[in-house]
């Protein structure tokens, strides 16, 4: 799994952060999404997939490779 | 002729809210409808206006998610709760709720570094001593005592009034106006004057600060904004206000509420008293069973958009309801039984798209919190009054007056 979040798109009340801290931060100066991997270990995959569907903005996004 | 044929029609729509046979779960219409009719008309007993109602949840998201849905509510047929003519409402500047992108990401933007996990997280400890410091007075009192008015209101008040830097003397402003605020019976001459009370106080609290920053969310704000003038100074104003509007009668009414699903859930309760990590899921399981800001997703449509069966419109009202959108079967099974270890719990409590509310992680930790300090402290708190008699609030956060308890 690959991830690629999208700041422009993030409205950053944090959902994503709160779910996964391990995958999903949110940087000081603008609160907004920050991956910290862009491949989770595949322990986490599934509940990346739910952070990722719950993102109310649907900012990050994930591909297969 | 239209005008009369056009009301017999919408007289015979559900008048919206719902009527309630249990007045703890949601209208039971909700679940016809969802099966007979997902997309349907209602009438807001309020306004009298029509609008569209959304029952299933994988709509409510598309839609919501949706840029071609508006949240301004000064458009003609955006579905309104509140018997204030509308040329009035027009007066006041729209808040970030009813802005729509790129305007509301201007505001959003300098209001999300206040609001991530981590900073909240930090305001773990503080809610803690404030949750603690309320259970100590109660305690103290004895019971009987309203907790809405001993703790339910004042506790999560407090906790704004700390974030944003409201000085405790002048915390009874914002109180008073937010009730007239959310009243379906405010005159629009108490809405008026409750208005220009709260942005006398807040010009006045926003030039101190501007001269004399401290710790706190407001004059970070003022600081940010100043460094980039982003907005206008009225703007930050409104940013507060919406603070403050946003939070106090939700955060108040899910902990009541809370307590009474708990206490008729003997069960339930158990579990919470025994298990101190399950706050957080407790928590969350109680705003999705109520979901208090039921219509706080309504909407007006920019664009025809095919959703479902039906097509909405240009220039229609939607209320897609956060209820009926979190009883979803399909989604939450058996919705309401109130579980409070279910997980998943996709709940949309506080929307989704653009306007997902800033304070969700607030109000999840700061619920968790009280509820479970609350039970584990006075483990025999319990109704001082019949269930019967406890009386719902006719507003439009879902609510009720007060809640005699005793231990
Ligand atoms: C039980 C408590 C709460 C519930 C159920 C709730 C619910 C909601 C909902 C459903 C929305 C979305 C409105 C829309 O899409 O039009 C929203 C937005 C908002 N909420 Fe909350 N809220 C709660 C507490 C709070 C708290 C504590 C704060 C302040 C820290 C807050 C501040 C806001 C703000 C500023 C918005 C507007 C965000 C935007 O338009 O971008 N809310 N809330
Ligand atoms: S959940 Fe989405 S919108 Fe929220 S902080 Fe994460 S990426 Fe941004």
């Amino acid at each position: 799994m690959r991830l690629n979040a999208d700041r422009d798109r993030c409205v950053g009340a944090g959902a994503c952060a709160s779910t996964v801290p391990a995958v999903f931060e949110q940087d000081e100066e603008e609160g907004l999404v920050r991956l910290v991997t862009d491949r989770p270990e595949s322990a986490l995959v599934g509940v990346v997939r739910r952070a990722v569907s719950m993102c109310p903005a649907q900012a990050i996004r994930v591909s297969s490779e | 002729m239209t005008e009369m044929a056009i009301q017999e029609t919408a007289a015979e729509y559900p008048a919206f809210p719902m009527q309630r046979a249990d007045p703890l779960g949601p209208p039971e219409l909700y679940a016809e409808l969802r099966e007979r009719e997902p997309i349907s008309r209602i009438r807001m007993s309020v306004t009298g206006q029509e609008a569209w109602l959304v029952t299933r949840y994988d709509h409510y998201r598309e839609l919501i998610r949706d840029p071609r849905v508006s949240a301004d509510m000064y458009a003609d047929n955006y579905p309104r709760q509140i018997p204030v003519p509308l040329e009035l409402l027009r007066s006041v500047p729209r808040t970030i709720f009813h802005l729509d992108a790129p305007d509301h990401t201007v505001h959003r933007r300098l209001l999300t570094p206040e609001f991530t996990y981590r900073r909240i997280e930090g305001m773990r400890e503080r809610t803690q001593q404030i949750a603690d410091e309320y259970v100590d007075r109660l305690l103290e009192k004895g019971g009987p005592v309203d907790l809405m008015a001993e703790l339910s209101l004042p506790m999560p008040s407090q906790a704004m009034c700390e974030l944003l830097g409201i000085p405790p003397a002048d915390r009874h402003i914002y109180h008073e106006w937010i009730t007239l605020l959310i009243g379906t019976d405010t005159t629009p001459e108490q809405h008026a004057q409750a208005e220009i009370t709260v942005v006398g106080h807040l010009e006045k609290l926003i030039a101190q600060k501007t001269e004399h920053p401290e710790d706190d969310l407001l004059s970070r704000l003022i600081a940010r904004n100043n460094e980039e003038k982003l907005v206008s100074d009225r703007d930050v104003l409104n940013l507060a206000r919406s603070l403050i509007a946003g939070s106090h009668e939700t955060s108040a009414n899910m902990i009541t509420l809370s307590v009474l699903a708990l206490l008729r859930n003997p069960e339930q309760l158990a579990l919470l008293k025994a298990d101190p990590s399950l706050d957080a899921s407790a928590a969350d399981e109680m705003l999705r069973y109520f979901s208090v800001s039921d219509a706080g997703t309504s909407r007006v449509v920019l664009e025809d958009i095919e959703l479902g069966d039906v097509v909405l419109r240009k220039g229609e009202g939607v209320v897609a309801s956060i209820l009926a959108a979190n009883h979803d079967p399909e989604v939450f099974t058996d919705p309401g039984r109130i579980d409070i270890t279910r997980s998943p719990n996709n709940h949309v409590a506080f929307g989704t798209g653009i306007h997902q509310c800033i304070g969700h992680l607030v109000v999840k930790m700061q619920l968790g919190i009280v509820l479970g300090t609350l039970f584990r402290r006075i483990p025999d708190l319990r109704l001082a009054i019949d269930l019967d008699d406890v009386k719902f609030k006719n507003a439009a956060i879902r609510g009720v007056e007060a809640l005699p308890v005793t231990w």
